[in-house]
């Protein structure tokens, strides 16, 4: 555990020294909390709401209104499209963190010291993908309870308000917004194995950051709901992805295979 | 681990990348407390070798044995016993001096780390800058840091890939100086290094590697089975007919005139010259003095690779 520790602490100061990494860390949170918070404000300041019916939302998305008037579900549907966008901000920080801080050891030529110490494998892994991990949760954490808190001095209905604690949320930001960050992590480490500047495999792990986008997109458009059933989907699969993505990652940061493959 | 049994042992050790074999079938021990140089040109096999020794790569075929431990096998206790400097220093430039240490010593579990810090920093020359980034760093600098992580945790072997490369004279000869302490501490060294002089200095003992092991011995016994020893009498005058008082007796060969100095490879000089002496005297020869030619390690080396190429391409 000490070495878990001394790892993630020596590559926060590592890596927070980076102007990027830090500017990625600290912004996109806040950009991502302050965009559906704006477009909040803007629509609570509308009048437009008034005469919206269920019918004028996807009949999926009514049924999970409840209770709710046509235009509070309204606002419900324009508040849950944001969880998303929440969503991204668990994978592309681990993402530029791993990226970094791997390309950074093998172009600075630190991992040779560091793996003839008795470290495991599974030690450096968990180290690295902790430092990663830990802020990106905690960015995901923080910005979803500006959100929340946010929305609750702008709402007026506190139902609406109270729908972003449903399970549906609860299972998006803690269960699987940590899922994310493990898969972020363990592309990161892949791609990194196989690049020698951190912008390409950041630009490379971007690609994975598509699904997420798509999604977006999909449920911005009506083509997707993003309902309890559909996260807890997501769950289940990211599971899977995150146990064969790991063993893939711990199957390349052997020793064997750092000081002999990669390149 | 300070006993007779040698604190490395290999046999047969060969690893192969693909198609190409770095090392192939090298046998050798080290014994305790011993500086034991690996030299050969660059692609021989000696950083793939320590590598092997150092549980970092596993070996095609063959076995080592690492301060009592197998090398596949009990890694991780091999592990807690070496310690490495690699050629690169490889030390975290936006870390302090001190917290790079510090991070070496969580890896190895270092106990009472501030006082192994304070002990090599200070010892170094380092211990005033260690709240400064390594980024600001010379290379001596730097080296020097890379010296005291392979140490932090006090292996019983250290292994050091040219641990004098691109430093300043100064520099290096600390370096040097330091390695030459750790001798003196029992610690057994493998040096891998370019620099011939410096691991005629340092080294008990030498492998020469070119893939395969081309020959093994100390330095001093290696240019003597090579160049044979030869001794340098000076004369005030060297006339050529002094070559032939030397010449018949059974000990001497290859006698040659020099300017002033008659050259004679002598079979046992502190048992021979004497004789050899009393009779260029008798022959009138005015001796100033008597000297062995000391053939540099970079001539046995020379030698060896000639000869070892020579029998690859017969």
């Amino acid at each position: 555990m000490d070495r878990i520790r001394a790892i993630i602490v020596k590559e926060w100061r590592e890596v927070f020294k980076n102007k990027f990494v830090f500017f990625t860390v600290a912004f996109l949170p806040l950009m991502i909390t302050a965009l559906p918070l704006g477009m909040i404000y803007f629509a609570t300041g509308s009048e437009s709401f008034a005469g919206v019916t269920a019918a004028d939302l996807p009949p999926q998305f009514s049924a999970m209104c409840g209770e709710l008037s046509g235009g509070d579900c309204m606002m419900y549907y324009i508040v849950t499209q944001f969880l998303l966008l929440f969503m991204m901000i668990p994978v592309i920080i681990p993402m530029t963190i791993a990226s970094y801080s791997i390309v950074g050891e093998k172009t600075t030529r630190t991992l040779e010291p560091l793996l003839v110490t008795p470290v495991t494998t599974l030690e450096i892994l968990v180290g690295k993908g902790l430092a990663g991990i830990i802020p990106a949760v905690s960015a995901t954490w923080i910005g979803y309870l500006l959100y929340a808190a946010g929305a609750h001095i702008m709402v007026d209905n506190p139902a609406v308000v109270g729908k972003l604690f449903d399970p549906l949320w609860m299972t998006a930001i803690f269960v699987v917004g940590p899922l994310l960050s493990v898969f972020g992590v363990s592309i990161a480490v892949m791609i990194s194995s196989r690049v020698n500047d951190p912008r390409v495999a950041e630009q490379i792990s971007g690609i994975f950051v598509l699904p997420v986008v798509g999604l977006f997109i999909g449920q911005t458009t009506g083509f997707i709901l993003v309902n309890q059933q559909f996260i807890l989907w997501m769950a289940g699969i990211l599971l899977v992805l995150d146990s064969v993505l790991f063993y893939f990652a711990i199957q390349i940061f052997q020793r064997e295979t750092i000081l002999s493959r990669w390149k | 681990m300070m006993n007779n049994e040698p604190i490395i042992q290999i046999k047969n050790l060969s690893r192969s990348f693909g198609d190409i074999l770095a090392v192939d079938r090298v046998s050798f021990v080290i014994n305790p407390g011993e500086v034991f140089g690996l030299l050969g040109p660059n692609g021989a096999g000696k950083t793939t070798t320590v590598r092997m020794l150092a549980a970092l790569l596993e070996p095609t075929s063959g076995e080592a044995y690492v301060a009592g431990f197998q090398i596949g096998k009990e890694d991780q206790k091999i592990r807690r016993k070496i310690g490495l400097l690699p050629e690169a220093p490889g030390l975290y430039d936006a870390l302090t001096a001190e917290q790079n240490l510090a991070f070496y010593g969580a890896m190895y579990g270092v106990e009472e780390i501030s006082r192994q810090i304070k002990h090599y920093l200070e010892f170094l020359g380092l211990w005033n800058r260690r709240h400064e980034p390594v980024a600001t760093f010379s290379k001596g600098m730097r080296q020097k840091l890379a010296i005291a992580r392979a140490l932090l945790h006090e292996p019983e072997v250290l292994f050091l890939d040219e641990p004098t490369s691109g430093l300043d004279p100064q520099a290096a000869r600390l370096v040097r100086e330091f390695i030459a302490g750790l001798k003196g501490e029992g610690r057994t060294i493998i040096l891998c290094t370019h620099n011939l002089e410096e691991a005629d200095r340092l080294c008990d003992r030498v492998a020469f590697v070119n893939g395969h092991l081309v020959a093994l011995d100390s330095p001093k016994v290696l240019r003597r089975k090579i160049f044979g020893r030869k001794v340098v009498f000076h004369l005030v005058e060297a006339k050529t007919e002094f070559t032939q008082v030397v010449e018949p007796f059974d000990f001497v060969s290859e006698v040659q005139v020099v300017e002033n100095k008659i050259l004679a490879s002598v079979e046992d000089p502190e048992k021979n010259n004497p004789e050899v002496i009393r009779a260029l005297v008798e022959e009138g020869a005015e001796i100033q003095f008597v000297g062995e030619l000391r053939r540099r390690l970079e001539d046995v080396y020379l030698e060896l690779m000639k000869s070892a190429e020579g029998s690859n391409n017969g």
